[in-house]
């Protein structure tokens, strides 16, 4: 604990009475009240996030997309100025090192943006995969990461800036560079919680002054501090991976649902397949009978199956494993994200759960388990 | 921490609490409400159910985690809570009161500490 790194927050977590934890090597607010109040406040008004501990490495170079096509699986050097795409960085055998959102900030510039607990192994893979291609630049401690998420994150940070109408137009998945209470930032419209929201990279040193504002400003909106306690029901409810319980060194993307991510297609300049890493494994593994499949379980009782439990059969025969589990505050009921056998994977499937030695009842359902209305 | 923690009850390293009552009254402490967080189920034994001293006699369920709950007695339930079965947010919100969880008949009580001892072991 006394080696964690401390937020540029630190102080203001502190100071609203946060309940810290110890996570990646950061000590990070884990609530600030109630768990479910800021999940609530995220879904119904807005929350406020603080995401100082995630990774930011800035790739540059007149090479630089080419150089990240042949390092992760995604298709970068297509990606246009000011828009961002999820993707991986995956082994030679096609294990996901990372998952990560990759903003083009220029025609030469991205910004890489990994999770807290791998920024170091994604920053030796990448300074090895780009060679002489690209410089890298680790920023990660000198950047802090803010995010508003919620309904109306919009309006609370439209009326910090003057940039307001640049960024209400912003699309998903896409960033503009805005003065926000003063404070230059790079503003994304991106988010980890299923809702509309807006992800903030400013120098740490202005990050306790843009926090006050986002505080000051959201407070008449319904807008609370959520720590990661919240971050991580919302996340499960909206269906996406968590690095660590549905993606690690063991899973391809296509086996947590994510082909998608894999652009085995990509051409360099002269028209040729790119030959990332970890390209013939996942050509193979697209082609392949998936051994296990990702899905969501819906709990039919009131005790939640949790990371690492055992999926059976009502048999009791074991076909997979819980990677992400919670009672979710939105449903009402406890849900899970779950590796099984693909003959059990059908929506509707009835299985049990091995919770602490008693079997619970649940249903494979489709995920996400929460989409918003828009 | 301390002070929020009443003098006249006893603690277990567990982090249950229990009055000298007959029967005896059991929770859980302030200490582990706020390490569970919003707390939206609890599984308890039922009224007659025979207890013995440091076993698990139930779970408690938030958001974030489960915890078990082990029996700071030897006895037999008399009564459970139904009220904060029914809405375990009380256990959050008055652990001490009304949020308690069961009251035993007594036959024999497990390791205890005082309020000083507890608040001690539990870094408060």
């Amino acid at each position: 604990m006394s080696d964690d790194i401390l937020s540029p927050l630190h102080d203001e977590h502190v100071a609203l009475g946060a309940a810290l934890t110890s996570f990646a090597g950061w000590q990070m607010p884990l609530r600030y009240s109630s768990d479910i109040a800021e999940h609530q406040a995220v879904r119904t008004a807005a929350g406020l996030f603080d995401l100082s501990h995630m990774g930011e490495l800035e790739v540059a170079g007149t090479d630089a997309g080419r150089a990240l096509d042949r390092a992760l699986v995604g298709n970068l050097s297509a990606l246009e100025p000011g828009r961002a795409r999820y993707t991986m960085i995956c082994a030679e055998d096609g294990g996901v090192i990372d998952d990560l959102v990759v903003y083009r900030l220029s025609t030469d510039r991205y910004l890489v943006v990994a999770n807290a607990s791998n920024v170091a192994v994604v920053r030796e893979a990448l300074v090895e995969r780009l060679g002489e291609d690209a410089l890298l630049v680790d920023n990660s401690l000198a950047t802090a990461l803010v995010a508003v998420q919620g309904p109306l994150a919009e309006k609370i940070l439209t009326g910090l800036t003057p940039q307001a109408e640049a960024v209400a137009a912003l699309r998903y998945y896409a960033s503009v560079n805005a003065t926000v209470a003063g404070i230059d930032a790079l503003v994304a419209r991106t988010g980890y919680t299923g809702e509309d929201g807006f992800e903030l990279f400013v120098a740490a040193e202005h990050a306790p002054a843009l926090w006050a504002a986002l505080l000051e400003a959201g407070e008449p909106h319904g807008l609370v501090p959520a720590g990661l306690s919240a971050r991580d029901s919302l996340r499960l409810e909206a269906g996406m991976p968590l690095y660590g319980n549905e993606l690690d060194r063991t899973t391809t993307p296509h086996d947590a649902g994510l082909g998608r991510v894999v652009k085995l297609d990509k051409v360099d300049a002269d028209g040729r397949p790119v030959p990332f890493v970890g390209r013939d494994a996942l050509a193979a593994r697209a082609e392949a009978e998936p051994a296990r499949q990702l899905v969501g379980l819906q709990g039919l009782g009131r005790r939640a199956a949790r990371h690492g439990y055992p999926v059976t059969t009502p048999g009791g025969e074991v076909i997979g494993k819980v990677t992400s589990g919670a009672p979710s505050p939105t449903l009402g009921h406890p849900v899970a994200m779950a590796y099984v056998t693909p003959e059990h994977a059908a929506e509707g499937t009835e299985l049990l759960v091995d919770v602490r030695g008693r079997g619970e009842q649940v249903r494979v359902v489709a995920l996400p388990f929460y989409r918003r209305s828009r | 921490m301390t002070a929020e923690l009443p003098a006249h009850l006893k603690y277990t390293v567990e982090h249950e609490w229990l009055d000298d009552a007959a029967p005896a009254t059991v929770g859980i402490t302030s200490v582990a409400a706020d390490a569970l967080g919003d707390i939206v189920y609890l599984e308890l034994p039922a009224v007659g159910e025979t207890l013995s001293a440091g076993s698990v006699i139930g779970e408690i369920e938030s958001t974030k985690s489960v915890s078990e709950l082990f029996s700071p007695v030897s006895g037999t339930v008399a009564e459970v809570n139904q009220a904060a079965v029914d809405d375990p947010s009380l256990v959050n919100s008055d652990p001490f009161g009304a949020g308690w969880l069961l009251k035993v008949d007594v036959t024999e009580t497990g390791p205890v500490l005082t309020a000083d001892e507890y608040a001690a072991q539990s870094g408060g």
